[in-house]
């Protein structure tokens, strides 16, 4: 059996995820994000004392294409996409805190 | 000595010189306008999916040569997630636990400066604050260009071996040469191609613990890193002597006001939660690649300023700079090929004036060296040598040879500038000088010091008005000397 998710972990993780949730929310989540690890511990049962960390589950490494330059999309059309656009640039609102 | 010991380790990103992204075709060119470098891959659009530039992992193996790092077997990449406008997909595609290169060290005037890992990432894109002042907190939005985004970066991470922040400017300025020697990128930082991060700590000389640090970023010129370093190193030992604590924390560097200033504090410290890219798939380095990386590594800046120091007999500073500036090195080298081999100039003539008259040059015009001729230098130097022309005379020729890219033999031609630096020629007009005053020679033997000066400086006067001016003065001299003093 996994560790509790905490309210703490749940506004943590909603705080960097930028979600607000709301009261019910916290509560419900912290059950279900517990309920899902539980699940996800069943692995910690097998032995896998032999088994490599695997970080992709393809048989492949390497997989490169060759350093050519090909022009990018219109300017015009993708900054059509954006919700605010200023001098040819996205326009986001003000941020809150430092640069990452 | 101070009364405090820094400690400082630096995280140095440069900006791969590819000809496109990491992860995209999207051209990695630098001033372009705004958004027109960017694609589905790096403006993070759904459905769209990257593949790493085979030119990204060599480039990378090329530093693992030159650093000395060791290439493990397996690398992965992954996200680093964080909420930013500067990369559309909310995470930056970097490499955590597993980095290409890890181990490696670089020597500064004899020390080891440890490196801990040089990893593989994207870039960002740049964002501009706009509102009161310019600055994050007074900005009321911001504008952002994405051309920038998923450039190729190379994020060299030192261990904590600095101990000033002189040294640390070396090991940035070594490492620059380094780079720029194997051909990864242009190093410029007034570009921000190549941009670093400073972790500073004090402590009381000989401790075995290090202090709390703090990481300062925004350090885009040698200059900010020296004054941030030293700012922080007085900044921190005061607080401690206060008796108060560091606190863990980013701060940044304000070019204007001379200061660090605290960015955020520990309690807000990032969480980036990386995981493995599930869209890329592991880079394993093959013995091919490596082999290959290898045979065609040029010679490193070290190696290249012991033989200029040894073929050449030139001092390490004038060394160091021919290294250090782009391009001069490669021009100084074919200037000396060029001389001929009984002008009598050395190799050394020749960096003299490549270090005086031909950096201000390119300082003045931010030209490149590889635009001058350096031929035109040779000649010069051999002019010199052969006393055809004086050094003074030489400066005002080069520059005017440097200016309109004209040969320095021509210049002196149409100047009519040229010595009279032949023995016979100036022995003659010496004898006739002599002739027509034939008490002087004996006065200047038997008179004092005031006598003697005042009668050479009138037999020098004479053969120099015989000459219009144009004598060789030191070829005047010596037979002067030998007619004269001699006998």
């Amino acid at each position: 059996m996994a560790e509790r998710i905490t309210r703490a972990d749940v506004e943590h993780v909603a705080q960097l995820a930028r979600l607000a949730l709301s009261e019910e929310e916290i509560v419900s989540l912290s059950e279900e994000l517990g309920a899902i690890l539980d699940y996800a511990a069943q692995v910690s049962a097998l032995d896998t004392h032999d088994v490599p960390p695997t970080a992709h589950p393809l048989p492949l490494v390497n997989v490169f294409r060759p350093d050519e330059a090909r022009p990018g999309l219109p300017r015009d059309e993708v900054l059509a996409a954006a919700p605010s656009v200023q001098d040819k640039r996205f326009r986001v609102p003000r941020i809150l805190g430092e640069e990452p | 000595m101070t009364a405090y010991e820094t400690v400082i380790g630096l995280e140095v990103h440069c900006e791969l010189a590819t000809a496109s992204k990491m992860f995209c075709g999207c051209p990695n060119e630098f001033g372009d306008e705004p958004n027109t470098n960017v694609c589905a891959v790096c403006l993070g659009l759904p459905g769209s999916l990257p593949v790493l530039n085979a030119m990204a992992v060599e480039y990378a193996l090329r530093v693992a040569d030159a650093l000395n790092l060791r290439v493990p077997e397996r690398s992965v990449f992954s996200r680093k997630n964080y909420f930013y406008p500067d990369m559309p997909k909310n995470y930056q595609t970097s490499q955590y636990d597993e980095p290409i290169t890890i181990d490696g060290w670089l020597e500064i005037d004899g020390v080891r400066v440890g490196i801990t890992r040089a990893h593989l990432e994207e870039d960002t894109g740049k964002s501009q604050h706009v509102g009161v002042g310019g600055r994050i907190h007074d900005a009321e939005f911001s504008l952002v260009d994405y051309n920038r985004a998923g450039v190729p970066l190379l994020e060299i991470v030192s261990e904590p071996d600095i101990r000033s922040a002189e040294q640390a400017k070396r090991y940035v300025e070594e490492l620059r040469a380094t780079l720029l020697a194997v051909g990864v990128s242009d190093v410029k930082m007034e570009e921000g191609s190549l941009r670093i991060d400073a972790n500073v700590s004090v402590r009381t000389p000989g401790s075995p613990e290090f202090g709390t640090r703090a990481e300062i970023k925004n350090l885009n010129s040698l200059r900010s890193l020296l004054r941030a370093i030293e700012y922080e190193s007085d900044r921190q030992w005061s607080l401690t002597q206060a008796g108060e604590k560091v606190v863990q924390e980013t701060r940044h560097w304000d070019e204007e006001s001379g200061r660090t200033i605290s960015g955020r504090s520990k309690e807000e410290a990032h969480d980036y939660r990386y995981f493995p890219e599930p869209d890329l798939v592991p880079v394993e380095p093959t013995q091919e690649m490596r082999e290959r990386v290898r045979a065609s590594m040029p010679e490193l800046p070290a190696a290249q300023r012991a033989r200029y120091i040894e073929q050449w007999g030139i001092g390490a500073e004038d060394a160091r700079v021919l290294v250090d500036v782009p391009g001069l090195a490669a021009y100084a080298e074919r200037a000396v090929a060029a001389l001929p081999g009984d002008s009598g100039g050395s190799a050394k003539d020749v960096v003299n004036w490549v270090r005086q008259e031909v950096l201000a040059y390119i300082n003045e015009t931010g030209l490149s060296p590889a635009v001058l001729a350096p031929e035109m230098l040779a000649e010069l130097v051999a002019l010199v040598a052969a006393g055809t022309i004086s050094r003074q005379q030489a400066k005002d020729v080069l520059a005017e040879s440097l200016r309109d890219e004209k040969w320095p033999r021509t210049i002196v031609e149409e100047r009519g500038i040229a010595q009279v630096s032949d023995e016979g020629a100036i022995a003659d007009v010496i004898d006739r000088v002599l002739a027509a005053n034939p008490n002087v020679a004996e006065e200047y033997r038997a008179g004092d010091e005031a006598a003697k000066k005042k009668k050479w400086g009138f037999l020098m006067g004479q053969v120099m008005r015989e000459l219009k001016g144009r004598g060789n003065a030191q070829v005047i001299n010596r037979i002067l000397e030998q007619r004269v003093a001699g006998e």
